[in-house]
């Protein structure tokens, strides 16, 4: 598969990928490195991961992160009640003390977490571990050793080697500074927000209903709207809710009506003072330029 | 700027090219160690390398660590690969020895010469014009030197140890406020029994969780905002010493330099190595010592950066005479944005220990009720002094 492969079985699952982040996701694919997107909030990078399982018929796995993510919910666990209740019920049955304490430590208690799931399966699955840069720098470091090896050493039990390499998608948006230990074992990709042209496909993608003209109006708005100096920038994500609801409405024509597409822009703004900036008569100018 | 650097008709091979393209990335101050040249050589065969755009972004994303690198990576590129560079070494037929344009012939470095033209894996236009050494610097890097040596000859390792030991004593003074309630945690010096005994009914009596308690930490970041403008070099040597002492006091403090733009300086003094990190600020400071537009880059600083670093546990600290040449109110509604997200703003401006001072600077007077605290700074005791306001606040 070439990259241009990649690039169209991704916009048959919905995902316009530029020609820079498909050339980036193949060769992660190819050479087994982990990918690093960076962008905004809301331009889709979760989602190539999601549409990269998709692709390659195979589980997506996510990790969540967030400030005080430790090893016991990001890698694995022992059940302890399970082997509390194992401990004694098995003092009832008889068995011996090397016994329990042989079957406590097995896999059978074991609860795994998304970075161990994701080196147990046979067929190299997705891994998403998103939003890197919200947990804490003792957690990177830890999944540096785990993406350099792809090994996990669990002390009771021994090491655990990967059945397969998993596809490893992690995702950024400047929360904090990533260390570049980092930054280094990974391919590096950012995303930014789509082009008209490429807008356009993702919604006419997404939403298939509606109708041409609209949805020129509604990606012309949109990204009129992104250069006026807002607090938060409506994401792609923001842009389908918006289509969404004007078709709702039964909207044909952006202009139309100024107090619905007024009504219709809680969708785009998520901050009060993008709110109150976006006036009306703003919003009125914007629409009849993207007219 | 970008620094060109020519791979040679010299070179044996595809992998020679690749490592000198990676050392022409590496001048021009990206990251990159030797795996990066060994992975640059792997993707390489995966994809369709005749092919410039693909190669393009099949690099850009394995050499690439970050978005201002992939801003510059197209420059680059082409500046290595492709025949546009500024300053061309002429062609020349003769075997024996190459000869050169003004600009780069001092800077000659190669002695041995090679009849043997290129592999024919390299573009046949290139390999002519490459017959210099591959390691050619021209003149815009020369200019960048000089830069350089000024921004060192400012800062005396002495004052950095100084300014380090004051600014260790103001982090101290900033920094870990506990609070004096416990909360429960995961980890914790304490036992959290109520919850414990709670837990522990649901498994028959048995304590199963151990919850723990622990007091937050509630720190105090530092971003520090340094002005570099014409009117402030006399002090520029105390502040970036001090700007120097806060970082590697605390490496979560953020710093930037501005005059009539806005540079962040963090990564680069992150650098364990002392005058690395000079050398790599020198780089990205060009303009210094120019004109100061205070209120543009503290706009461009509470539109971009202050998004992710700064929060109401963060204390601002700028350090300006407050001269702007831009507009008047641009500065104090710069400040209102910024106030607005919670943090604490600390003015140190060296002129306010003239005896008459008065803040009637342009946008300073309009800047003053958004200011926590406003202090004269001109020298490192100064900045000493500072200690005890700082625990107040």
């Amino acid at each position: 598969m070439n990259f241009s492969a990649l690039q169209s079985a991704m916009a048959q699952h919905g995902y316009m990928a530029s020609d820079d982040l498909a050339v980036a996701l193949h060769l992660a694919v190819s050479l087994e490195r982990p990918i690093l997107l960076e962008g905004a909030a809301g331009v889709g990078k979760t989602e190539v991961a999601r549409v990269l399982s998709a692709v390659h018929n195979t589980q997506l796995i996510r990790l969540q992160c967030y400030e005080g993510l430790d090893a016991s919910q990001a890698i694995y666990e022992w059940n302890y009640q399970r082997q509390l209740l194992a401990i004694r019920s098995s003092g009832e049955a008889g068995e011996t003390g090397s016994q329990i304490e042989k079957r406590l430590f097995s896999e059978e208690f074991l609860l795994e977490r998304p970075l161990l799931a994701a080196i147990r399966h046979h067929k190299p699955p997705v891994l998403l571990i998103d939003e890197i840069d919200r947990a804490d720098e003792e957690f990177e470091a830890y999944l540096l050793e785990i993406l350099a090896d792809f090994q996990i050493t669990i002390p009771e039990l021994g090491t655990l080697k990967a059945l397969s390499k998993p596809m490893v998608v992690l995702t950024a948006n400047g929360t904090r500074d990533l260390s570049d230990a980092l930054r280094r074992r990974c391919l590096y990709t950012y995303v930014d927000y789509p082009d008209r042209r490429t807008e356009l496909a993702i919604l006419q993608a997404r939403c298939p209903d509606i109708e041409a003209n609209l949805a020129q109006q509604v990606i012309g708005f949109v990204q009129k709207l992104r250069r006026e100096d807002l607090e938060k920038t409506p994401g792609i994500a923001e842009t389908l809710d918006f289509a969404a609801a004007l078709m709702g409405l039964g909207i044909a024509d952006l202009t139309a009506d100024p107090a619905v597409l007024q009504a219709s822009l809680t969708t785009l703004l998520k901050t009060q003072t993008d709110q109150a900036n976006i006036t009306t008569e703003v919003a009125q100018r914007l629409a009849g330029q993207a007219a | 700027m970008s620094r060109i650097t020519r791979f040679s008709g010299r070179d044996p091979g595809p992998a020679a090219r690749m490592s000198g393209f990676l050392t022409h990335l590496r001048e021009n101050g990206l990251r990159l160690g030797v795996g990066e040249t060994e992975l640059a050589l792997a993707g390489l065969t995966c994809i369709k390398a005749a092919r410039v755009t693909e190669t393009r972004s099949a690099l850009k994303a394995i050499c690439s660590g970050c978005k201002e690198d992939i801003e510059r990576f197209d420059d680059l590129f082409a500046a290595y690969w492709m025949n546009d560079g500024r300053v061309r070494t002429k062609i020349t037929t003769s075997q024996a020895q190459s000869s050169f344009t003004g600009a780069s012939s001092s800077n000659k470095t190669g002695s041995d010469q090679s009849d043997k033209a290129g592999t024919p894996e390299a573009p046949k236009n290139c390999e002519e014009e490459a017959e210099s050494d591959g390691i050619g610097k021209l003149i815009a890097s020369k200019t960048s030197n000089l830069k350089r040596t000024d921004l060192r000859n400012l800062i005396q390792p002495e004052d950095v140890i100084k300014a380090e030991k004051i600014a260790e004593k103001l982090g101290q003074a900033l920094k870990d406020r506990r609070s004096r309630r416990r909360r429960a945690a995961s980890k914790g010096d304490r036992l959290h029994f109520r919850k414990i005994i709670r837990k522990s009914l649901a498994s028959g009596g048995e304590p199963i969780n151990l919850v723990h308690k622990k007091r937050p930490d509630r720190r105090k970041k530092i971003a520090a905002i340094c002005d570099v403008s014409g009117s402030m070099t006399i002090y520029a040597r105390v502040f970036l010493a001090f700007l120097m002492g806060l970082m590697r006091n605390d490496p979560k403090t953020d710093a930037y330099l501005f005059h009539t733009r806005l540079v962040r300086i963090s990564e680069a003094m992150r650098d364990k190595d002392a005058f690395r990190a000079l050398t790599r600020m020198s780089l990205m400071a060009d303009g210094f010592g120019g004109g100061s537009k205070i209120g543009a880059s503290l706009d461009r600083y509470q539109r971009s950066y202050a998004k992710h670093f700064v929060d109401g546990r963060t204390v601002v600290l700028i350090l300006s005479d407050g001269y702007d040449t831009g507009p008047q109110d641009h500065l104090a509604m710069a400040l209102a944005k910024l106030k607005k997200r919670g943090c604490k703003i600390i003015w140190l401006n060296p002129l306010k220990s003239w005896r008459e001072y008065q803040p009637i600077a342009n946008g300073m007077a309009m800047a003053l009720p958004y200011i926590d605290i406003f202090k004269a700074a001109g020298t490192l005791e100064d900045l000493a002094a500072l200690e005890t306001e700082l625990t107040f606040l």
